[in-house]
């Protein structure tokens, strides 16, 4: 199993699925593939299939529209797969909690493995996210 | 019997050339990253991808043919590592090969189109077909100029074996060179460029607009398949050009024409926004078309 993990995380295939957020989150996660911080150096990069994907990544606030698609989204993805929320929306909604067309957080409707909150969070904060979920990963799988 | 098996599964066939399309694939981003100022991804990191791959679920679709979709990559890897085996062999000795193998590696080069054809068509996807069917067109508007463009060798050193034109080159000098070898050779990066699937030419796959093409539904260790055929596909597109055009020189000099004609790839890949398909067909049927004509009559004339 740890032989499993390794082989994952040295080369993270993400897809960004935008369940209705603001679009700031989005432009934040554009910036960790800019050359400041260059995700690509770790293996990290985006895909434009779901079926090519390690990772789910989703920002927003899930509403009643977009709900049943992620469910599908996270079907879909060939297992193991790791979801990330990014944003205090996917996280738990913050001021959108009480409105009435989101179905609550992400975390409700699919398992989350790593929870990056901030309005929108910085791409450091995603990085030193996504080495936290690696090294917890890696633990979890005894290695 | 045990030769053959040797040469196609180990040196210089699937592994060999499985490593070396890692390495083309790893100079292909480490060139992209640095072209956007970037610091680009470690030496080992298409390694890693295959073998993410692998630990990876298979999904096989539920309104396709799963036969077909299966068989489809095994069918394009087969058939790259085919060709890169005897590009290799003529290489590394001109005097063995057999007549007519330009002939069998001018075919063998499209049948990887046809083997991503059958796979989308096989997945029942509408993003796939798209793929399915740019992918099409592109091979009908390649073909052309790049058979074209082969000639112009067969015409100057008077014969149809990868062999004799390496050995006519080494005695006559380099085809690109001549005033018809260079036009025809301008040509054949264009082409090759299509073959590899690379911007301007990537409407087939188009992954912002079209979600991968003809591999969108493919996961896990069926995608290795196919990701290690494009990685190899680098290795045969540039190695044919210059067993074609510029065969001079020890393996040291070959290998870096090599690694020059890819950069050239790379560079044109980085530096141009995608054609749409009847854009890239016009322009293979078009310029590049007439530029090989020309070539051809160029070199008919001893130019
Ligand atoms: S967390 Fe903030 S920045 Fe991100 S989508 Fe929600 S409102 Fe926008």
């Amino acid at each position: 199993m740890s032989y499993a993990i390794n082989a994952l995380t040295k080369s993270l295939n993400v897809f960004h699925a935008a369940c209705s957020p603001c679009n700031n989150c989005d432009i934040e996660i554009l910036d960790a593939i800019t050359p400041r911080h260059d995700v690509e150096r770790f293996g990290i990069q985006l895909v434009g299939s779901i079926r090519h994907a390690d990772v789910l990544l989703v920002t927003g606030a899930v509403n009643k529209k977009v709900v049943h698609r992620i469910k599908k989204l996270y079907e879909q993805a060939p297992k193991p797969v790791l979801v990330i929320a990014v944003g205090g929306c996917a996280c738990s909604e913050i001021m959108f909690r009480d409105s009435y067309n989101t179905c609550g957080p992400l975390d409700k409707i699919i398992p989350v493995d790593l929870y990056i909150p901030g309005c929108p969070p910085k791409p450091e904060a995603m990085i030193a996210g996504v080495v936290k979920l690696i090294q917890a990963a890696t633990k979890k799988a005894g290695g | 019997m045990t030769e053959i098996l040797v040469s196609y599964f180990i040196f210089p066939g699937f592994l060999f050339a499985a490593a070396a399309g890692m390495i083309a694939s790893w100079i292909d981003r480490k060139v992209t990253a640095r072209v956007q100022w970037r610091q680009g991804p470690p030496l080992m990191q298409p390694f890693y991808e295959i073998r993410k791959l692998f630990i990876k679920e298979t999904i096989l679709p539920a309104d396709g043919s799963p036969w077909l979709f299966v068989l489809a990559p095994f069918f394009y890897l087969a058939s790259i590592v085919l060709v890169a085996d005897i590009l290799f062999l003529a290489l590394m000795n001109p005097s063995l090969g057999f007549v007519g193998d330009l002939i069998v590696v001018f075919y063998l080069l499209a049948l990887p189109a046809v083997a991503s054809i059958m796979g989308a068509a096989a997945s029942g996807s509408p993003f796939a077909s798209i793929g399915a069917s740019r992918e099409i067109k592109l091979l009908l508007g390649y073909e052309v100029p790049l058979f074209a463009a082969l000639l112009v060798p067969v015409i100057k050193s008077g014969s149809i074996s990868l062999g004799d034109i390496i050995i006519y080159q080494q005695s006559y000098g380099a085809l690109a060179g001549s005033f018809s070898g260079i036009i025809a050779l301008i040509v054949g990066i264009m082409v090759v460029q299509a073959k590899m699937g690379l911007v301007p030419f990537d409407a087939a796959e188009a992954e912002t607009e079209i979600a991968g093409g003809c591999q969108v539904e493919y996961s896990g260790p069926l995608l290795a398949l196919w990701k290690l055929g494009k990685m190899i596909m680098l290795v045969v597109g540039p190695l044919f050009l210059v067993i074609m055009f510029w065969a001079t020189g020890g393996w040291l000099i070959l290998t870096l024409k090599y690694v020059a004609l890819l950069t050239v790839a790379i560079l044109i890949r980085n530096t141009n926004p995608r054609l749409r398909i009847d854009q890239a067909m016009r322009f293979f049927w078009g310029p590049m078309f007439i530029a090989a004509l020309v070539a051809v009559i160029a070199a008919w004339m001893g130019y």
